[in-house]
């Protein structure tokens, strides 16, 4: 046996495509018209989602009591990245992020009633209340959480596309994590895992500028995407203002995790306009002016926006519609958390054992619970 | 009946099930190639090949982790710690994952996997390899703890553990390893759950499992024949779920209880039994529960003091004449 790794040569994939030539790329210009107009009307659901989510935060409910407990850790700025992604997604595809991952949800195409009732802890939300804004699943979606330890996710995402390969079936996992999640050492085990197993799995690192408080520059020695490099992966880096870039990258990866089994790292660049969870500070390391700046130049709706316009995709009268049924959609998805029921004392022990839920296969003996 | 060591009872069982379900693979450090550190995967590399039996580099977060993704898809992994002790390395996968995925998902998501491997002392490796984490695995609902002191429970139990649909840690022993017992050629399963009554006895109830069953058993027998006490042997073999009603069942014969367990004292697994036991059987109680641990300190490497720390049969019986004096 040799010691020498015999994998392909790591290498940083440059595109050939000039910024302005992505929606030109077979990727995009195979799509209808309908899926591009679907790729804005996602990203605008999200959107407009996210801030009905975060006026029920702030808000109270009937009885004077809080709509939504703990964190909400908000993709608004982001929605170009899972929409981007998610779109790409095969049957053999599937998708694991950490918690921020509202985007992702939606992007797979969960309902938003779930979703926003999930946030309200109520029993018809997607995990039965049982997992809250950071833990969304949807399995019957490939979407696989959801996770709320930074970097606990990556993992088992490389554990997907472990077992697709070992079911033989040809598909690719995209496992998401931000720009602080490359310091945490399971990370690199999965990288290793990965590159050293040829499993399809493209690992994306949102880099959204912070971790919380701190800045990339003040977490992270080096560029991100580039220690991919060190587990002989290839890498790339995108601009994640821009849907159709997003997609005409990944598709790459995708396509080499697909049809060649090799994992890759790939580093969108992007930004989050809210604190990092709602009731967080944001102006103890970062400028007003500086979310202004993307916010103005740089928002991935606005971009799709002008991008759809000016290619005669759509009219401005057809966005807007689609904006107003997207606050319909939230403001539905509101009403029915809202009037949805909470899970009673007697939900909190159901989930926990397959066994216990399902009590006539049970074949173990024994007491499960204690008191 | 043959007789077979608690090792090849260990291996028997995966390679029974690595035959019977395509889904199950093995994976760890050494388990192919190495045929094992302890070698209970040896030869399971030869028979199964690569793909069912995998080497994986010494990265227990991201093997554990993988293996924990693989089997929301259907895999059954059975994974490897070369020690239990290691857990700690990939504490975050077992037990963040592994045992909250199911929940936090709502009931959607299973994680039929395995992590088996030694978790003892005694072996003179120090306090790093010496861990014991069976009451800290048992802590989180939503996983099953199994330790099996025979080659017979072994062979029984594993099987049942990777059938199950829930995350099952079956933690093993260096020291019995090499134990010889009576296993069946035909096939069986033990289910997960069931307490054994190794010994009847009328005096007192041992209650116990893992390596100290078999140091309870060599106690009840000089105190038989040099003390006339006839003691009960109750092994647990399974932490959670727990066969309370069988432990309960001797305590109501014999009316007094001695825990021996190869834990730390604190907060251990013998705490919850004497909590159980008082709570449940308290009027049947004719003395205090006892119990006899690890002596309260990191595991001590020299060879004849470590022996003293931890149960042997000498303390056994010291702590039996002390429960009935
Ligand atoms: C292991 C761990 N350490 C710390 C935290 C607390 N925490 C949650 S999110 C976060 C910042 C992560 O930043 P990044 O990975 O860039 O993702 P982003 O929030 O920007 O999406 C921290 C420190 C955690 N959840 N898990
Ligand atoms: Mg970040």
């Amino acid at each position: 046996m040799s010691k020498k790794p015999s994998a392909p040569a790591a290498k940083k994939v440059e595109s050939a495509v000039p910024a302005s030539d992505y929606a030109l790329t077979p990727i995009n210009a195979s799509l209808s018209r309908e899926q591009k107009i679907d790729l804005y009307r996602t990203m605008v659901r999200i959107r407009r989602f996210e801030e009905r989510s975060l006026r029920a935060y702030q808000g109270k409910n009937a009885a004077g009591g809080t709509n939504i407990g703990g964190f909400l850790h908000l993709y608004i700025g982001q929605e170009a990245v899972a929409v981007g992604c998610c779109s790409l997604m095969g049957k053999n595809d599937h998708v694991i992020t950490a918690y921020r991952d509202h985007g992702h949800a939606i992007a797979v195409g969960m309902d938003t009633k779930p979703l926003m009732a999930e946030l309200y802890g109520k029993i018809t939300g997607c995990s039965k209340g049982k997992g809250g804004s950071m833990h969304y699943f949807a399995p019957d979606k490939n979407f696989w959480g959801g996770h709320g330890i930074v970097g606990g996710q990556i993992p088992l995402g490389t554990g997907l596309a472990y077992a697709l390969k070992y079911q033989g079936k040809k598909g690719a996992a995209m496992a998401f994590m931000g720009d602080g999640a490359v310091n945490q050492g399971a990370v690199h085990e999965a990288y290793n895992l990965a590159s050293l197993w040829n499993l399809p799995v493209v690992f994306v690192i949102e880099n959204n500028g912070y971790s919380m408080g701190t800045s990339q520059a003040r977490s992270s020695a080096g560029e991100l995407a580039k220690r991919a490099a060190g587990y002989n992966m290839e890498w790339g880096q995108c601009n994640g203002h821009d849907v159709f870039e997003v997609r005409a990258v990944m598709d790459h990866f995708l396509t080499q995790a697909r049809e060649n089994s090799r994992p890759s790292t790939v580093e969108i660049d992007t930004y989050r306009y809210r604190g990092h969870s709602v009731a967080d500070p944001d102006n103890t390391y970062r400028t007003k002016a500086e979310v202004e700046e993307y916010r103005n130049n740089k928002d991935p709706i606005q971009v799709a926006l002008h991008q759809l316009l000016a290619a005669g995709v759509f009219t401005a009268e057809i966005a807007e519609q689609i904006d107003a049924e997207a606050r319909t959609e939230a403001e539905i998805a509101a009403e029915f958390a809202d009037a949805s029921p909470y899970p009673t004392v007697d939900d909190i022990q159901k989930d926990v054992y397959w066994e216990s839920d399902h009590p006539a296969e049970r074949k173990s003996e024994g007491r499960l619970f204690f008191d | 009946m043959p007789q077979i060591t608690y090792r090849e009872a260990i291996r028997h069982a995966l390679a029974e099930e690595l035959t019977r379900d395509p889904n199950v693979v093995v994976m760890g450090e050494e388990v192919a190639q190495f045929n094992g550190a302890y070698k209970v995967t040896e030869g399971l590399l030869a028979k199964f090949g690569p793909d069912r039996i995998v080497d994986t580099p010494i990265s227990e977060a991201g093997f554990i982790g993988l293996g924990v993704g693989a089997s929301m898809l259907g895999i059954r992994p059975v994974m490897e710690l070369m020690f239990w002790s290691f857990y700690s390395v990939a504490f975050d996968q077992i037990l963040n994952n592994a045992a909250n995925v199911r929940y936090m998902s709502g009931g959607q998501i299973n994680c039929p996997i395995v992590i088996r491997g030694p978790a003892n002392g005694g072996t003179n490796v120090g306090a790093t390899h010496s861990h014991t984490p069976e009451n800290v695995l048992a802590n989180h609902p939503g996983v099953k703890v199994v330790v099996p002191s025979t080659a017979y429970d072994a062979k029984g139990l594993l099987k049942s553990a990777i059938r199950d649909n829930d995350p099952v840690f079956f933690l093993e022993n260096t020291i019995l390893y090499g134990d010889k017992g009576e296993v069946p050629e035909a096939e069986y399963v033990i289910p997960l759950g069931k307490a054994d009554v190794k010994r009847t006895g009328t005096d007192l109830t041992i209650v116990t499992y893992g390596r100290c069953v078999i140091h309870s058993l060599k106690a009840a027998e000089t105190l038989e024949k040099e003390h006339d006490i006839s003691v009960e042997v109750v092994d647990l073999r399974t932490i959670r779920p727990l066969d309370i009603d069988t432990v309960l069942a001797s305590v109501r014969k014999t009316h007094r209880v001695l825990i021996v367990e190869e834990q730390k004292p604190f907060a251990s697994v013998g705490t919850q039994l004497a909590y159980m036991i008082q709570r449940e059987a308290f009027d049947d109680l004719d003395g205090p529960i006892h119990r006899l641990a690890t002596v309260d300190a990191p595991a001590i490497y020299s060879p004849p003091v470590e022996t003293e720390q931890l149960p042997n049969p000498g303390r056994v019986v010291k702590a039996v004449l002390a429960a009935l004096a």
